[in-house]
Formats: structure tokens, C-alpha cells, sequence
């Protein structure tokens, strides 16, 4: 009895949704859309009902991507041999997205101390990626300072932003701190917007010098890419050397367990303004590079959206984990180039892939990766 | 000369009297025991000591400084460290990592000799990694060095929160229940092992429920039941005492 009526539960179950949704909708739309709807919904119900029973039952081997790639550091100098020929191989587009995507790497590099490395999850990132922009952008318009003097001092002030923030923040955990950084990141976009008179608001500031080596500008392609390149190899670097340090182990142990990191002598407070001011340095780097590249800054580069496409370059390549960032940014940097043949769907096939990623590797494709024995 | 000096703490929470009016001395190189029914106020005690809570009342002297109401990291900067009741391992780190992280404090180098990595970066990251591997060795962990933390038995996890309390060169360790979901096997190897510590030189505040652990190991007792200290006293004078029979057992009624 009892499993005859769950049965008919089941089988009923999506007759009377749709009939309900079809009912909702006849004053609207008429009989003849109703009765669409009806069928439309009594087909579909059941079929993602198989659909999510069916992802239930598939297990992908877990593959650790890890393995793929060799420990041993000595090898590394070789990978500079494929990039460095890449100028000499590629055409300018190529080098062009190849640049963003060093460009991306640094700015996720820096995310990633946030979120991966400290746990603090934060939704305006791309906040520091514009006061780093602006900051070059105007200091040089108007200063006259060029890149290698002005970048270190953009760079300061988006660190200094960076502990700002973080002065009210530190207070907030989880799904607070995720709305004040959401918010952050809104006012400092919508600052650069309004604040006509010194930022030329939705206009931008254009005629930004390129960096110079002594007296060669540094504004061909290839020319900026080896400079990206250099700076991206300096950013790993740096960071996994602060990863495999104290202050790295502090920020995994917060993330890990805020209280337990207390107990054991953590200041978890100055640790995680450390966390912030790092995090903001990298993404100020970023941003004077961009603005550098572009030549032209203007408050539409620095959407919500960007953070979202820098959040998604951490989840992808696995939180905390710096190669499968690096990965992360190169694949989100040149998936939606490489499926620009589909136009319009591009970015739905994107989307559909990370949903799917997702679903089957949660952990994003490298994460596990042990903190300071494998330096 | 006591290393751990309560005066008079309490600590309510509204109106409810979680620990109320407590004082206790504990000597150096003792071990000590907090024993009570469920609800008692022990780990609202150990949380006052440990800096989680803030006393409401009262002070907590620690070698001769009163650390009432500091930070945790503070309190641990200082020598007192502890286990959890619910183990709170460090758990995506692997076992070696967990204790080289209760070694914070003890790191000088700052950021830039660690980019630069420079020679006296490496020489204290080799000791603090020697030093773990001893405090694993202590506890018996050794071959599970490079294990992920969260991946180990229950038994294996609790020995190794002891391990990373140890880690921070604390010279008073407060256990919260040690042996909590241990079979008798397990259960006699963390006695020896507390005795152990207290023969290195520490001092250990315990609570426990398991009365063979707190009767077989513990020099000194104290009993609280609501909040209050009902008792105090060696193992042989606590098993005497009505109250405490009172307080496990209920009041004999006819």
C-alpha cells in the first residue's frame, strides 16, 4: 500500500506541478499557452529528474593532476624555454592574450592569498586592480612620472587600500565579509565613475605612457610580454617562497581553523590584515600593467563581473594551490578566445563548463597541494 | 609558588552562572585534574583560561602575571596551551605541518629573508622541522609525518592535537578530555604518555570523565558541579568525599 502510493507520488508528482504552473499562467497567456506549458513541463520534470539521478551515479576517477607535472624544481628553467620563443612563434593576437593572461595570472596569484591561502572570501577584488590602474594612470597623466617609479608607488597605495579595508573587515566572517567586499568594490568603481573633475569619470584617462627601458619605449607586443613574463616568473616566485614561510603557514591555518590558529600563538587579526595587504600589492601590480598595456583606463574594465572571472580562475585551478591558479587564469583567459567560432555562445559553453566542473571536482582541478614540506 | 593562580573567577552568560566563585592553585610540574557532571562549567573554565572568554568576574595569575581576559594568541604566546574537546586539527595540512605551525611564535625571520631565503631563514626552518619531528617521536607519530591531517583515525588525530599544543613550548598544556572515544588499549597509552609530559616538565590541567584516567594519573583534583568548586583534594580524599557522590550520584533518599 504504502509503496503504491509513493508511486503514484512519483508519477503524479510532476502532472501536478505542471498543471499548477499552467494554471498560474491562463489569464496571462490563454488556453494555447497553458497547455504548451502543461506538456513543456510534464516532459521536462521527469527527464531532469532522470538527468540529476544519472550525474548522481557517474563517478569520474579522480584524477590528481599533480602528479602530471614534476616535482622536481630543476626542471622548471626549461619551461622559460617555450616561453620565451613564444614572441617568435605566435601572431600579435596570440602574444596580445598571452600578455592579459599574465596579467590575469598576477592578479589571481593575489586573490588567491586571500581567498585560498587566509579563507577570507572576497567579491571585490577587482577593486585593487583599479585603484593599482588609476593610480598609474594619474600619477603619470598628470605627474608626469613614468612606469618604474610610479609603479612602485601605485603599488604601495593599493596595499595601503588594502589594509584600509581590511581595518573593518577583519570583523566580519564568511558570508558578511563576501557583502562588504562586494560593496567595496562597487564604491571604488563608482568613485573613479563620478569623480569627473580628477578621473574623467566614464570617459577614462587616456594617453598613459608605456614603461621604458632607458630611452626604448616598451610598447610592442613582444616587448610587453617579456615584461608580463618577467614579472609573472618574479610573482611566483615570491609567492611560493612567502607560502612555504610563517606567515604562508599562519594563512593556511586560519583558513583551516581560525580558532585552533589562536590557541597555537596566531594573531589571526594582524595575520589575516597581512593577508589583505599581500593579496592587494599583487593586484595593484596587475593593474599598473594593464593600465600600461591599454594605455587607457576607464571604470567599465572594473565591473563585478571581473571579480567574479578572477574568483572563477582561483576555484578552477584549486584554492591555494599557486600552479593551478597560474592554469586557471591561462585557461579563462583563452577559452573564451579560443570559442569566439561559436560567437554567442561562448560564454554560456564557458559557464556550462564551470557548472560541470563543479559538480564532478569540487576542489578544482589541483588542490591538495601540501603547504611547506613541497616548496 | 604555583605557576596557575584562579582567584575567585566567574563567568556568567546572561543570567546563567556558567562558573561561579572558582579558585584553584595548580603547581608546577603537577598533574591536575577538572572533573564535574555534564554541564558543569569545565570547558567554560578552560575557555576563561585560554583567553576564549572573558572572565566576568575574577583573575587568572599565570606565572606571577595576571593574564585574565587576553587575547588567545596571547595567552599561548605565554605558555599555556590546549587540546579541544572536539579535535580542531589543522586538517588539509599534513601532520608534520600542523605542528610546525604551533611553532609561530618561535620564528624570528620575517617576510623578505624568507623571498631572499637566506641562510638563517633555512637554519630555523630546519630546526622547527627537527623540532616537530621530536614532538611527533613523543607522541608516537612518526611514520604518519606526511599524512593529511584530516585522513587519520580518531585516536592518531587526538595524539596529535596534543602534539601541536606541545609544539608551542607551552609549559602548561590543558587537555579537554584525552581520551574521549578511546578503547582501554588506547586509553593506558595516554596515561603513560600525560605522565610523560609532566616528567618532561610540564604541567597538565586535565578534564576528564573517565575516572580510572583521573584517579590513576591526576596528584590533585577539583570537583565542580554547577559552576561551582565542590571539592578539592588527592585522588584517595575526592573518592571520599560525600559530595562529589552526591553530585555523580544523587542524594540517598531513604
Amino acid at each position: 500500500m504504502k509503496k503504491l502510493l509513493e508511486k503514484t507520488r512519483k508519477y503524479l508528482m510532476p502532472l501536478i506541478i505542471a498543471l499548477w504552473f499552467s494554471f498560474l499562467l491562463l489569464p496571462f497567456k490563454g488556453i494555447k499557452a497553458s497547455a504548451f506549458l502543461f506538456i513543456v513541463l510534464s516532459l521536462a520534470i521527469p527527464a531532469m529528474q532522470l538527468l540529476s539521478n544519472f550525474i548522481k551515479k557517474i563517478h569520474l576517477p579522480q584524477i590528481d593532476f599533480n602528479r602530471y607535472i614534476p616535482q622536481d624544481k630543476r626542471y622548471l628553467p626549461l619551461l622559460l624555454i617555450p616561453l620565451a620563443a613564444v614572441p617568435f612563434l605566435a601572431e600579435d593576437y596570440i602574444i596580445d592574450v598571452a600578455i592579459m593572461s599574465g596579467i590575469y595570472i598576477i592578479l589571481a596569484l593575489g586573490l588567491n592569498v586571500v581567498i585560498g591561502f587566509t579563507g577570507l572570501l572576497n567579491l571585490g577584488f577587482v577593486a585593487f586592480y583599479a585603484i593599482g590602474a588609476y593610480s598609474y594612470a594619474l600619477i603619470n597623466t598628470n605627474l608626469g612620472l613614468g612606469f618604474w617609479s610610479a609603479m612602485p608607488i601605485s603599488v604601495l597605495l593599493t596595499t595601503i587600500s588594502g589594509f584600509l579595508l581590511a581595518i573593518p573587515a577583519m570583523r566580519l566572517k564568511g558570508d558578511y565579509l563576501a557583502i562588504v567586499t562586494l560593496g567595496f568594490g562597487e564604491i571604488v568603481r563608482l568613485i573613479f565613475n563620478n569623480w569627473d573633475s580628477f578621473t574623467k569619470g566614464p570617459n577614462g584617462i587616456s594617453g598613459i605612457d608605456p614603461p621604458f627601458l632607458f630611452i626604448l619605449p616598451i610598447d610592442s607586443l613582444p616587448d610587453f610580454y617579456y615584461l608580463v613574463l618577467l614579472l609573472v616568473i618574479i610573482s611566483v616566485f615570491i609567492m611560493t617562497r612567502v607560502k612555504a614561510s610563517k606567515i604562508g603557514r599562519a594563512w593556511i591555518a586560519i583558513r583551516e581553523d581560525e580558532i585552533a590558529s589562536s590557541a597555537v600563538g596566531i594573531n589571526k587579526t594582524l595575520h589575516k590584515l597581512y593577508s589583505f595587504a599581500f593579496g592587494a600589492f599583487w593586484a595593484g601590480l596587475a593593474g599598473c600593467l594593464f593600465a600600461a598595456k591599454m594605455r587607457f583606463v576607464s571604470p567599465e574594465s572594473f565591473t563585478f563581473m571581473e571579480s567574479v572571472l578572477v574568483l572563477c580562475m582561483v576555484i578552477l585551478g584549486g584554492l591555494g594551490s599557486i600552479r593551478g591558479v597560474i592554469f586557471g587564469a591561462i585557461i579563462l583567459v583563452f577559452l573564451p578566445e579560443a570559442l569566439r567560432e561559436v560567437q554567442m555562445y561562448r560564454m554560456l559553453a564557458l559557464g556550462a563548463g564551470l557548472v560541470l566542473l563543479m559538480i564532478f571536482r569540487p576542489q578544482g582541478l589541483f588542490r591538495g597541494e601540501s603547504v611547506s614540506t613541497r616548496s | 609558588m604555583y605557576l596557575l593562580e584562579v582567584k575567585a573567577l566567574s563567568k556568567y552568560f546572561g543570567g546563567v552562572r556558567a562558573v561561579e566563585d572558582v579558585s584553584f592553585n595548580t603547581q608546577s610540574r603537577t598533574i591536575f585534574s577538572i572533573i564535574g557532571p555534564n554541564g558543569a562549567g569545565k570547558t567554560t573554565l578552560f575557555n576563561c583560561l585560554t583567553g576564549f572568554l572573558k572572565p566576568t568576574k575574577g583573575n587568572i595569575i599565570f606565572s606571577d602575571k595576571d593574564i585574565s581576559g587576553s587575547s588567545p594568541d596571547k595567552i599561548s604566546r605565554m605558555g599555556i596551551s590546549r587540546t579541544f574537546q572536539n579535535i580542531r586539527l589543522f586538517k588539509e595540512m599534513t601532520v608534520i605541518e600542523n605542528v610546525m605551525v604551533a611553532q609561530h611564535s618561535k620564528i624570528r625571520c620575517g617576510l623578505l629573508s624568507a623571498i631572499i631565503r637566506s641562510p638563517s631563514f633555512k637554519q630555523e626552518e630546519l630546526t622547527i622541522k627537527e623540532k616537530s619531528f621530536e614532538y611527533l617521536e613523543l607522541l608516537g607519530l612518526e611514520n604518519y609525518k606526511d599524512n593529511i591531517a584530516g585522513s587519520l583515525p580518531y585516536g592518531i588525530q587526538r595524539k596529535l592535537e596534543i602534539a601541536r599544543a606541545l609544539a608551542t613550548e607551552a609549559s602548561l598544556v590543558l587537555l579537554d578530555e584525552p581520551t574521549a572515544g578511546m578503547n582501554p588499549q588506547e586509553t593506558e597509552e595516554m596515561m603513560t604518555t600525560i605522565k610523560n609530559l609532566r616528567d618532561l616538565g610540564k604541567t597538565v590541567i586535565l578534564i576528564e570523565h573517565d575516572m580510572r584516567v583521573v584517579m590513576g594519573i591526576s596528584e590533585r583534583i577539583i570537583v565542580l558541579d554547577h559552576g561551582v568548586k565542590i571539592a578539592e583534594g588527592s585522588p584517595e580524599e575526592i573518592k571520599n568525599n560525600p559530595m562529589v557522590i552526591e553530585a555523580y550520584l544523587g542524594k540517598e533518599t531513604h
